[in-house]
C-alpha cells in the first residue's frame, strides 16, 4: 500500500504536472525548430509570439462567452483556437512581408536576423500589452477536474490524492493531435516535402524548381499554429500573463537546443527532458521517501536536491552540459 | 512719519507676542516626511494628521501654561539617506525644533536617528518606520514609534495558530524583504513557542506556474500552509497550486494577502484558513474620521499614527513640564500606556489638564497605541477566519 501511496503523490506532484509543461515546452521548441531549420535563425519573437496569438484566443474566447456560446465541459478557448490561429497566422505573414523579406532579400548573416527578430520582439510585447494589458487574464471555463485529489482519495482509500486538471488532459491530447498532423505534413504532403529540401539544402531546392516564397509562407502558417496552440494551453492550464510568455522563452529555447536545433524529434525530447528535470530535481523526496523506505531510514531531511529558486538554473546548466558533449543537441540537430 | 508708524506697529506687534507668551516660551515641532518620493501620495495625509494635533493643543492653550505649539514641515525624500539628513539638520539648528515626528521610510529613519536625533539629543517618533532593524538601533531612549515593527507580525501570526491547535506548518513567502523579514520573524516565533516550520521556501511573484514549489511544500507537510506573499501576485498562484494537487485544504495568511480578492479567487475552497492583518475595533479611529472631516482623507495609511505621534511627544512635554527632550523622552511611555484615565483623539486638551492635576493618563489616541519593548507600537491586528467563502473577524488582538 505504501509502494501505491509513494506512486500517487509522485504522480501527483512530478508526473501530471511535468508532463502538461514538458508538453507546453515541445510545442513552443517545435515553433523555434521549424523556424531555426527552414529560415535559417533564432526567432527572438517565439515567446511573444506565443503571447499575441493566445490574446486573440483570449479576446474571440470572451466574444463567445458574451454570445453564450460554450463547448461544455471543455473550455470554450478550444473553439476560439482556429481564429485565433488565422488571425495570428495573417499577423506573421504581414511581419515577413514587412520586415524579415527584406532583410532576406539582403541575404543578411543569421545574427542580423536575430536582431531582427529581436526587435519584433519588442513591438509585439508592447502591442500584446496595449491591446490586452500587462494583468493576469483568466479565460478558463467549463469542467476544472478530471479527477479532484479528494475524489481519488474517496474513491481507492488511499491517504495520497491525486489531482488532473481538465486542461492537463487537453494539453497532452492536444499536442499530441498537433505533432502527429505536423509529422504528416512534413513527411507525406509535398509542400511538407518541399520544405524539408529546403532545410536541407537551399540551392539545391531552388534548382529544383521549389517556390521559396511559398515555403517562407507555408512556415510562417506553421508556426503561427504551433505558437497559438502553446501559448493557448499554457495560458489555459496556468494563467495568462504577457511577461510569463516572454520569460518562457528560455525554456523553450532550452529545450530546442538540448533535442538539437532544426530536429522537429529532438524540440519535442527536448521540451520533456527540460520539464522533468525543473520538476524532479527540486522536488522534495521526502514525502515519496518516508513511504517506500523503512522507518530507520526515513529521511530527516526534505531530500531536495535543489530549492526551487534553481528552476531555471536546472534547464541552463543542462543546455551547458549539453552544448559541451553534444554540440549538435540529443537528437542530431544543426550545430549552433 | 512713515518711521513713527513703523515703530508703533513694531512695537504693537512684539507687546502682543509678549502677551501672548505668558511666561512660556513656543514648542516648534518638525515634521519630516517624504513629500517627494514612493511615499508622496501619503504623506500629505500623514503630516495633515499630525499638524491636527499640534492645532488641538495650540488652540487649547493649556501646553505648558499656554505655550504655542508650531509645525515645521521638511522632506524625507524617503530614500535619500544624505538629503534626509542635511534636511533634518536644518530643523534641529536652523529651525530649533523641541522634537521631530517622522520619519517615515525605515531607511532614512535610520539616518536620521543617528545622524541627527542622537547626535543633538532630539526625540524622534516615527509614525510609519516598520523595519525590525530599529527596535535594536542606537537610540538613547530618542526614538520610538507608532507603527508596530514588521516582527511584532510574526509574534501575532504564532498566537494565531498555537491558539488553534496547529503546531506544524509548511510556510512559503514572496522573495523581497517583506516576506524574507516576515517568514524569518515569524519562524523564529513560531519555533521559541515550541512549533515545527517543517519547510521555508522562497517563491517569485509573477511566475504563472508554481508546482514545483507546492510539490517541495507538500512533499515537507504540515496542518497548514503559510503564505507570506501578495494576493495579486505568487501567492495567490501559490493557494491555486496547492488546492488543486490537494497539498493543502487550509492556510494561514498575513496582512498582503488579505484582500476582497482573496475572496472571488477561491471563495469557499479555503474555509476554515486562518489570518491576520493590521487593524483595530478602537473608537479612536472614527473620531479622528471626525475631526479630520473633507480636510483630506483620515483612512489614508499612517494618518492616523501621525496625529498619535505629534500627540505623545506634546503631552510627554506636559508631564515633564519641559520642553527639553533630554527630560520629556522618559514620560512618552507613561503617557501612551496604562495605567490611567483613556484618552481618545479630540480630548487633548482635557489630557493636559489631567496632566497637570497630576493624574495619570493612558494615551489611546487613533490607533490604539501601546508602546512596548524598546517604544514601539505593539500593533493591532484583526484576526479573521474563512467561513462560507467569506472572511469573517475573530477577534482584535
Amino acid at each position: 500500500m505504501d509502494y501505491i501511496n509513494a506512486l500517487v503523490a509522485f504522480t501527483n506532484f512530478v508526473l501530471v504536472p511535468g508532463t502538461a509543461y514538458g508538453a507546453q515546452l515541445a510545442l513552443g521548441a517545435l515553433g523555434v525548430t521549424l523556424i531555426y531549420g527552414i529560415l535559417r535563425f533564432s526567432n527572438f519573437a517565439h515567446g511573444d509570439t506565443m503571447a499575441f496569438g493566445t490574446m486573440f484566443v483570449i479576446l474571440i474566447t470572451w466574444a463567445f462567452q458574451g454570445a453564450g456560446i460554450s463547448a461544455g465541459p471543455v473550455p470554450t478557448a478550444l473553439l476560439a483556437l482556429p481564429f485565433g490561429i488565422a488571425l495570428t497566422g495573417l499577423f506573421l505573414i504581414g511581419t515577413d512581408r514587412v520586415v524579415y523579406r527584406f532583410y532576406r532579400k539582403q541575404r543578411v548573416k543569421p545574427v542580423v536576423m536575430v536582431m531582427v527578430s529581436l526587435g519584433v520582439m519588442f513591438i509585439m510585447n508592447g502591442l500584446t500589452r496595449f491591446i490586452i494589458g500587462p494583468d493576469d487574464q483568466r479565460f478558463a471555463d467549463g469542467e476544472r477536474f478530471l479527477i479532484t485529489a479528494r475524489n481519488f482519495r474517496e474513491m481507492t482509500g488511499l491517504r495520497e490524492g491525486l489531482a488532473i486538471k481538465t486542461t492537463q488532459g487537453i494539453t497532452v491530447i492536444t499536442a499530441v493531435i498537433v505533432v502527429v498532423l505536423l509529422f504528416w505534413f512534413l513527411n507525406r504532403t509535398r509542400t511538407g516535402k518541399s520544405m524539408r529540401a529546403f532545410s536541407d539544402n537551399e540551392d539545391l531546392a531552388l534548382l529544383s524548381g521549389i517556390n521559396p516564397e511559398r515555403v517562407v509562407l507555408y512556415t510562417w502558417l506553421i508556426v503561427a499554429a504551433l505558437a497559438t496552440v502553446a501559448g493557448t494551453l499554457y495560458g489555459l492550464d496556468k494563467s495568462f500573463k504577457p511577461f510569463t510568455y516572454f520569460q518562457l522563452l528560455l525554456p523553450i529555447f532550452a529545450a530546442a537546443i538540448v533535442g538539437g536545433l532544426g530536429n522537429p524529434v529532438g524540440a519535442i525530447a527536448g521540451g520533456f527532458v527540460i520539464a522533468f528535470s525543473e520538476v524532479t530535481i527540486t522536488y522534495a523526496f521526502k514525502k515519496v521517501a518516508t513511504y517506500v523506505l523503512p522507518e530507520a531510514l526515513a529521511p530527516d531531511g526534505l531530500a531536495q536536491l535543489l530549492s526551487t529558486d534553481y528552476k531555471f538554473a536546472v534547464s541552463f546548466a543542462l543546455l551547458i552540459v549539453v552544448l559541451m558533449f553534444k554540440p549538435t543537441g540529443l537528437f542530431k540537430g544543426q550545430s549552433v | 512719519m512713515k518711521q513713527m508708524l513703523l515703530a508703533t506697529t513694531a512695537s504693537a506687534l512684539m507687546a502682543s507676542a509678549a502677551f501672548a507668551d505668558g511666561h512660556a516660551t513656543d514648542v516648534k515641532l518638525g515634521i519630516i516626511l517624504g513629500f517627494t518620493g514612493p511615499l508622496e501620495s501619503l504623506t500629505q495625509q500623514m503630516a495633515g494628521g499630525a499638524e491636527i494635533a499640534i492645532a488641538e493643543v495650540s488652540e487649547s492653550g493649556k501646553l505648558l501654561d499656554g505655550a504655542k505649539v508650531s509645525g515645521v514641515r521638511a522632506d524625507s525624500t524617503c530614500i535619500d539617506s544624505a538629503a534626509a539628513t542635511s534636511a533634518a539638520e536644518r530643523l534641529v539648528t536652523a529651525e530649533n525644533v523641541d522634537g521631530i515626528v517622522g520619519a517615515d521610510c525605515s531607511g532614512v529613519t535610520g539616518a536620521i536617528l543617528s545622524n541627527v536625533a542622537v547626535a543633538n539629543g532630539i526625540v524622534m517618533v516615527s509614525p510609519s518606520a516598520t523595519s525590525p532593524g530599529l527596535s535594536t538601533a542606537e537610540d538613547n531612549g530618542l526614538f520610538f514609534r507608532t507603527a508596530p515593527s514588521d516582527a511584532r507580525q510574526g509574534v501575532v501570526m504564532t498566537e494565531v495558530l498555537m491558539e488553534e491547535g496547529i503546531n506544524e506548518v509548511a510556510l512559503t513567502y514572496t522573495n523581497n524583504d517583506y516576506g524574507k523579514g516576515l517568514a524569518d520573524s515569524f519562524q523564529a516565533a513560531f519555533e521559541a513557542a515550541g512549533g515545527t516550520v517543517t519547510i521555508s521556501a522562497a517563491h517569485e511573484d509573477g511566475k504563472a506556474d508554481y508546482s514545483a514549489e507546492v510539490g517541495a511544500l507538500a512533499s515537507a507537510g504540515g496542518d497548514r500552509l503559510v503564505v507570506a506573499g501578495y494576493v495579486d501576485q505568487g501567492g495567490s498562484g501559490i493557494v491555486r497550486s496547492a488546492l488543486d494537487t490537494g497539498a493543502f485544504d487550509t492556510f494561514h495568511f498575513p496582512d498582503g494577502m488579505i484582500s476582497a480578492k482573496l475572496e472571488e479567487n477561491f471563495g469557499d475552497e479555503i474555509d476554515g484558513s486562518s489570518g491576520q492583518h493590521p487593524g483595530t475595533d478602537s473608537p479612536g479611529v472614527a473620531k479622528f474620521a471626525e475631526m479630520v472631516g473633507d480636510a483630506f482623507d483620515a483612512t489614508s495609511p499612517f494618518a492616523p499614527e501621525s496625529y498619535d505621534a505629534a500627540a505623545l511627544i506634546l503631552l510627554a512635554m506636559q508631564a515633564a513640564n519641559s520642553k527639553d527632550p533630554s527630560a520629556y523622552k522618559d514620560h512618552i511611555m507613561d503617557v501612551a500606556n496604562e495605567p490611567g484615565e483613556k484618552i481618545y483623539p479630540g480630548e487633548l486638551g482635557k489630557a493636559l489638564d489631567l496632566i497637570k492635576a497630576g493624574t495619570d493618563i493612558d494615551y489611546v489616541g487613533a490607533t490604539a497605541v501601546e508602546l512596548i519593548g524598546p517604544g514601539e507600537s505593539a500593533g493591532n491586528y484583526r484576526q479573521i477566519t474563512f467561513d462560507g467563502g467569506k472572511i469573517e473577524t475573530v477577534k482584535y488582538r
